[in-house]
């Protein structure tokens, strides 16, 4: 399988001091569903951000599909149409109604027509459960609903790339399944995706291969099965006690 | 709580800081007002009475000075919803420009807002109406607009600011995410859920330059105070001539106070305007 996401030495400080990211390589390729875990403040979501460029690196190199991100001649607009994300937080815009959330992006950025864009709307509502709440606000849903909608307005630019930055940490228990659930059938159609998450449920159904970040570094990195069962470093043992 | 903890005393401290919230002197009526006897009945239905029944008892003056001032009421209007109109567009560029990422842009918004807030509302009126009067040659009513609007600019792009970055930031990443400009961004999902939080300040300020347009009555605009003071000099009655010019501004302020208020509340309850 040919690399598709290609991080080279990505360094990122914040305020001068914090060090975010400390020199990270990682390449994934098409079709991979890369997991990354570590404890708060390793650098997992800084990571994620500086892929559609939410941070910017002070150096290093991201390219997707060959097209390089961290370039300042970037077209930028054009590579974020094509790397959808899902936040912690939802970000459903508040003043629009479902289906208006996910027909946005397209009509403006896309320039789809208004009933082309709901006809595709409407499609992937279905497919994240959720056709009976097309007229809906984002404040009447549950988290894990809005959490949907959240993955069906990434969708709808038809993305070639999906990040997840912790999709799940705000939601209560009994939502985290239908959100992974949702996840991981996008994982089974092929989508290239980088997942920040501690979902291990995830990890072990849909994951290909798992990252463990820790202090702006990545310790270790194996498939599922083994980085459970065998961590080769002493790190990641202790953070796995943590966490299983 | 618990006391004695090195900590609490500072939160408890920081937790018990009073917000004093004082805007522009209008009464604001809150929603446990909701009785008869509240300060705004009284002075909102205590004001039209006597708007109402002075010109009953005394004809003469009353009734002539009412029949004298809806020309003023309507030069007073023009001026506060032109002004208001402009200082609206004002406020909205220089409210994106004081949180532009454009150092220069930002650098200028910011010194207009400065420098507008820290010159009084008479002095920008005398200063635009005699000082360039003269040379973008200006008349009464144009020059009073022009000041008004540029002096409420500023005030509106502060509310414009605040109300911008009032939006949680991950609306704007949320946006570009999606592919959007920054100003395609700002267009379709900042600014709209701006609007419902800067609404009731932009009410407060409509009734604040309401009140301060009778300050163009000075630049030969024959506005609602003016009206009153050619009745007074020529009738010399400046007693009841004022007096009903007092009543109307209170009667105006009120009515519109208690819409803000309405439009606040409704705002607070619904959480979305759709």
């Amino acid at each position: 399988m040919e690399t598709y996401i290609e991080i080279r030495n990505a360094v990122k400080t914040f305020g001068g001091t914090v060090q975010a990211l400390r020199g990270v390589d990682l390449s994934v390729k098409k079709g991979e569903v890369v997991l990354i875990i570590g404890p708060s403040g390793s650098g997992k979501s800084t990571l994620l951000r500086s892929v559609n460029r939410l941070e910017r690196l002070d150096s290093g190199s991201i390219s997707i599909d060959g097209e390089s991100v961290t370039d300042e001649k970037a077209d930028i607009r054009h590579i974020r149409e094509e790397v959808g994300m899902v936040f912690q937080s939802f970000n459903l815009f508040p003043h629009l109604s479902v289906i208006d959330n996910i027909t946005l992006s397209p009509t403006i950025v896309l320039k789809q027509g208004k009933e082309e864009a709901a006809v595709l709307a409407r499609k992937l509502l279905a497919k994240v459960g959720l056709s009976d709440k097309e007229k809906a606000w984002p404040e009447q849903l549950s988290g894990g609903q809005q959490q949907r909608v959240a993955i069906a307005r990434a969708l709808a630019m038809n993305p070639k790339v999906m990040l997840f930055d912790e999709p799940t940490s705000a939601l209560d228990p009994e939502m985290i399944k239908e959100v992974l659930d949702v996840m991981t059938d996008l994982a089974k159609e092929g989508m290239t995706m980088l997942v920040v998450s501690h979902e291990m449920g995830f990890a072990r159904a849909a994951a290909h291969r798992i990252i463990f970040m820790d202090a702006g570094q990545i310790v270790e990195e194996a498939p599922p099965e083994t980085f459970f069962t065998s961590p080769r470093e002493e790190r990641t043992r202790r953070f796995l006690e943590h966490i299983l | 709580m618990t006391k004695g903890s090195p900590f609490s005393g500072r939160s408890q401290k920081d937790s018990d800081r009073t917000t004093i919230n004082v805007t522009d002197g209008t009464l604001i009526p809150l929603r446990n007002e909701g009785h008869v006897i509240s300060a705004w009945n009284i002075s909102f239905f205590g004001a039209v009475g006597l708007l109402i029944l002075l010109p009953f008892v005394s004809p003469d003056p009353y009734l002539r000075i009412l029949s004298f001032v809806p020309d003023g009421l309507m030069a007073t209007f023009a001026v506060t919803i032109i002004s208001i109109f402009f200082a609206l567009i004002i406020g909205l560029f220089a409210g994106l420009g004081r949180i532009s990422q454009n150092k220069t842009i930002n650098l200028i918004s910011t010194i207009y807002v400065e420098i507008i807030r820290g010159i009084p509302l008479l002095v920008q009126l005398f200063y635009i109406y005699y000082a360039l009067g003269p040379i973008l040659k200006l008349q009464g009513p144009p020059a009073a607009i022009l000041a008004m609007s540029i002096c409420y600019g500023a005030y509106m792009a502060e509310i414009f600011r605040a109300g911008i970055q009032a939006i949680p930031k991950g609306q704007m990443e949320a946006a570009l995410a999606l592919g959007l400009s920054r100003s395609a961004a700002m267009r379709r999902v900042i600014i709209p859920q701006t609007i419902r939080v800067i609404l009731p300040p932009i009410g407060n300020e409509f009734i604040a330059l309401l009140k301060d347009s009778s300050l163009v009555s000075i630049l030969a605009v024959s506005d609602l105070l003016r009206r009153g003071r050619e009745y007074a000099s020529t009738s010399f009655r400046y007693f009841e001539s004022y007096t009903v010019i007092a009543l109307i501004y209170l009667v105006m302020t009120l009515f519109f106070s208690r819409l803000v208020a309405i439009m606040e509340e409704r705002l607070r309850h619904n959480g979305n305007v759709h």
